[in-house]
């Protein structure tokens, strides 16, 4: 019988038991994805209402399929187009959701912290799928189980994340995870977009990104945002690409094949180059796969225990 | 009117009156002190069995909010706040609605305070406003200086925002000098800090939050004090929060400057791992920082760098801060933990002498401002605080007189307590006063 667990704020304070069983159980959800009917009666009767304050497609979906495959009623709520948009408090509008009875809730929102906010207000199960610049532990939970099954195992791996770190909540829950299960993270990217103190969870920084490709197991390559160009975060998207760019003439100087990954969307020929995104290294679509049954795995184990 | 103070024990600056005694204050003066007295029927006896007697105390950092967010506090719950946690006088921050940066605004807030209205308030706590230097805080042009002071604005700060123009700054500080008034700032790079609400440290690395780092407060601290060395005026740095501003102050005060600077209880005793939970409550600007800093600022107690200890008594509204951490506005209340948080950390834990904490917290803030000091002379009005350093209690903020109920200390076991002031012929004594 599983444990479960009774939200899902972030990696920063799950257990390695915990972070285990998720992987473990999402092991046997995406079984369940290949079967002709890919559907569980698991959570019958339970509704999941999804509260995205910021824009998300493939987040969102992603949620949205894991909770029909475990036959949960859904509730889709937008912040455009809501009373969000009409000055309602974030409590308010929890509370409002939850009055109508529902069982678990999961919500992405621009704001860090706001996912714990709301746990301390909710009787229900939270589960986040995102906020601010803090965290984003399903997609943390999904590139881990991604790099489990190519590789193996996750102890000892070296896995660098390369980009935007400061702004980043993939690469934090991907940090936070990773170390927790032994393995090797480093962080590449400008000295401008990587945060201070991060030497004390064990992470490497690297400028140079030949010098990462020669020490990678796997390559987390996060998306560029574009507005932080504007925002003088660095020089350029050209000296960006130039220096810290994943294009195959870099990846061929490696000794070993590197397995590619990115949350997505992609910045094709910025942050990746198309080759390199649909190339044989790339795992870059089952990522997509598996973070739905990473998702109905997490909406498993939060939501039996609450019902 | 009569009140009759038996066996206090008397905390007396000038060093006159230091142990226990007898005091009888007539119509607010006081009249009598000494080893045993008495005799004369009185309308109040409380027998102090030893708590203490000091000058009141006084903070010298309150965000009344009145005039034009009264539902946050206003005057008159301001300063019941003020005398349930010990002061007799308080000067307020110009960040109102309007803000106060005209005379008119000035005597409104000191016409209400003689008043202080529905509460009946008027003149338990002495208040005073401190004026802005800019108009509308915006740093860009002097507000009317002298018309302020001669409506009565002791000081001038632009608190909340630094006044980050070095220009502006300069003609603040020589125009200022002129007046003999202090400029208080807020130390603040904004460019710096832009959007950080947690201090940027190894510890709220973890945390996910935008952060600001201390260099902001830091570049401006020592820029206001190269500007004071060139072209003069008389400078006051609040709530500083860092070590490296606590040791930019004590070079400056080493050069003779005329520099001096508070710490609030917060930035002592709070520190920044408490974010760990996203509890707007300990949002504060300049941010909560590090357990080091915590322990240079103690020490710059110590060494009589830092001069005042200040509230910073920043009062919201429950459903302002109850909300996503970015939402939430900067600030906590202060004036009814204050008196709790010192006497628990720095006088039982022996940090400081009984002496100093009643500098800190009553003497200096005065002296910063140019306002007198009281005494406990023969003849001299009584403005006194009497302070239980013993009572042991747990804070609850709905207990609080102040209409709003941001604090972190919130939980706290403190132990020593305010429990009544005497102000000239009003007084307050609380209902811990046993």
């Amino acid at each position: 019988m599983a444990q479960g667990i009774k939200n899902l704020l972030g990696l920063r304070d799950l257990s390695a038991e915990s972070i285990t069983e998720i992987l473990d159980t999402a092991r046997s959800f995406r079984e369940v994805l290949e079967r002709p009917i890919k559907k569980v009666p698991t959570l019958q009767g339970t509704t999941v209402v999804n509260l995205f304050f910021e824009s998300s497609t493939r987040t969102r979906i992603s949620f949205e399929l894991a909770e029909r495959r475990l036959s949960a009623d859904v509730v889709n709520f937008a912040a455009s187009g809501s009373s969000v948009s009409k000055g309602e408090t974030l409590k308010d509008t929890a509370r409002n959701i939850e009055a109508m009875k529902t069982d678990v809730v999961v919500i992405r929102h621009p704001s860090t912290g706001a996912p714990h906010f709301l746990s301390r207000l909710l009787k229900s199960p939270v589960i986040n799928a995102g906020d601010g610049i803090n965290e984003h532990p399903t997609q943390g939970l999904l590139d881990m189980f991604t790099m489990r099954e190519r590789l193996g195992t996750l102890k000892g791996i070296h896995v660098c994340i390369v980009g935007d770190i400061q702004h980043s909540r993939v690469a934090r829950s991907n940090i936070f995870g990773l170390v927790r299960l032994g393995a090797k993270v480093a962080v590449c990217g400008p000295k401008t977009l990587i945060p201070n103190y991060l030497e004390q969870f064990g992470v490497k920084t690297f400028y140079d990104i030949d010098k990462v490709i020669q020490w990678a197991d796997v390559l987390n390559v996060l998306r560029i945002q574009l507005e932080r160009e504007a925002g003088g975060d660095f020089p350029s998207i050209r000296e960006y690409r130039l220096y810290w760019g994943i294009n195959k003439t870099r990846l061929e100087k490696a000794k070993k094949s590197i397995v590619i990954m990115h949350p997505g969307p992609i910045n094709r020929g910025v942050e990746l180059d198309a080759d390199v995104a649909d190339g044989d290294a790339s795992v870059i679509l089952d990522q997509v796969t598996n973070g739905v049954a990473v998702r109905m795995a997490v909406l498993f184990l939060t939501g039996v225990k609450s019902s | 009117m009569k009140i009759f103070l038996k066996n206090a024990r008397v905390v007396d600056p000038s060093g006159k009156y230091d142990g226990l005694f007898d005091v009888l204050i007539v119509d607010g003066f006081i009249q009598e002190i000494g080893g045993s007295i008495g005799g004369n029927p009185v309308n109040h006896e409380i027998n102090l069995r030893g708590k203490f007697v000091m000058p009141g105390l006084f903070d010298m950092h309150t965000h009344l909010r009145e005039p034009g967010q009264e539902y946050k506090e206003d005057i008159a719950s301001g300063v019941a706040a003020a005398a349930n946690g010990g002061f007799t006088g308080i000067a307020a921050m110009p960040n109102t609605d309007p803000v106060v940066d005209s005379a008119d605004v000035v005597k409104y807030v000191l016409d209400r305070a003689r008043q202080s209205s529905e509460a009946g308030q008027g003149g338990l706590v002495n208040v005073y406003q401190i004026a802005a230097i800019t108009e509308s805080r915006k740093g860009e042009r002097l507000s009317e200086m002298k018309d302020l002071v001669e409506a009565g604005a002791i000081a001038f700060s632009d608190d909340g925002n630094a006044v980050s123009n070095s220009q502006v700054m300069r003609l603040a500080l020589e125009y200022s000098s002129m007046l003999g008034k202090p400029i208080i700032q807020h130390c603040e790079d904004r460019d710096l800090t832009r959007s950080g609400s947690a201090n940027e440290s190894a510890e709220t690395i973890k945390f996910g939050l935008k952060t600001q780092h201390r260099v902001a407060e830091e570049l401006i601290l020592s820029r206001d004090i190269r500007l004071l060395e060139a072209f003069g005026g008389r400078y006051h740095a609040t709530h500083i929060s860092t070590a490296q501003s606590a040791a930019c102050v004590a070079d400056a005060k080493r050069r003779g400057l005329p520099v001096t600077c508070d710490v609030t209880p917060h930035h002592l005793f709070l520190d920044d791992s408490l974010l760990s939970t996203y509890d707007s409550d300990y949002k504060v600007n300049p941010p909560l920082r590090t357990r080091e800093d915590n322990e240079a600022l103690i020490a710059a107690l110590k060494d009589g760098t830092i001069d005042a200890i200040a509230s910073d008594h920043a009062p919201h509204a429950i459903h302002e801060k109850e909300v996503e951490f970015d939402a939430a506005p900067f600030g906590m209340i202060g004036l009814e933990t204050t008196v709790g948080a010192v006497m628990t950390r720095l006088y039982h834990e022996k940090t400081l002498p009984l002496r100093q904490i009643v500098n800190l917290l009553a003497v200096n803030p005065r002296k910063i401002l140019g306002i007198a000091v009281p005494t406990f002379e023969l003849g001299a009005r009584a403005d006194i605080s009497i302070i239980d350093p013993d009572y042991e209690w747990t804070v609850n903020p709905d207990e609080f007189k102040s209409k709003s109920r941001n604090t972190g200390f919130k939980g706290w076991k403190f132990k020593g307590s305010a429990v009544g002031i005497i102000n000239g012929d009003r007084f307050y004594f609380s209902e811990r006063l046993k």
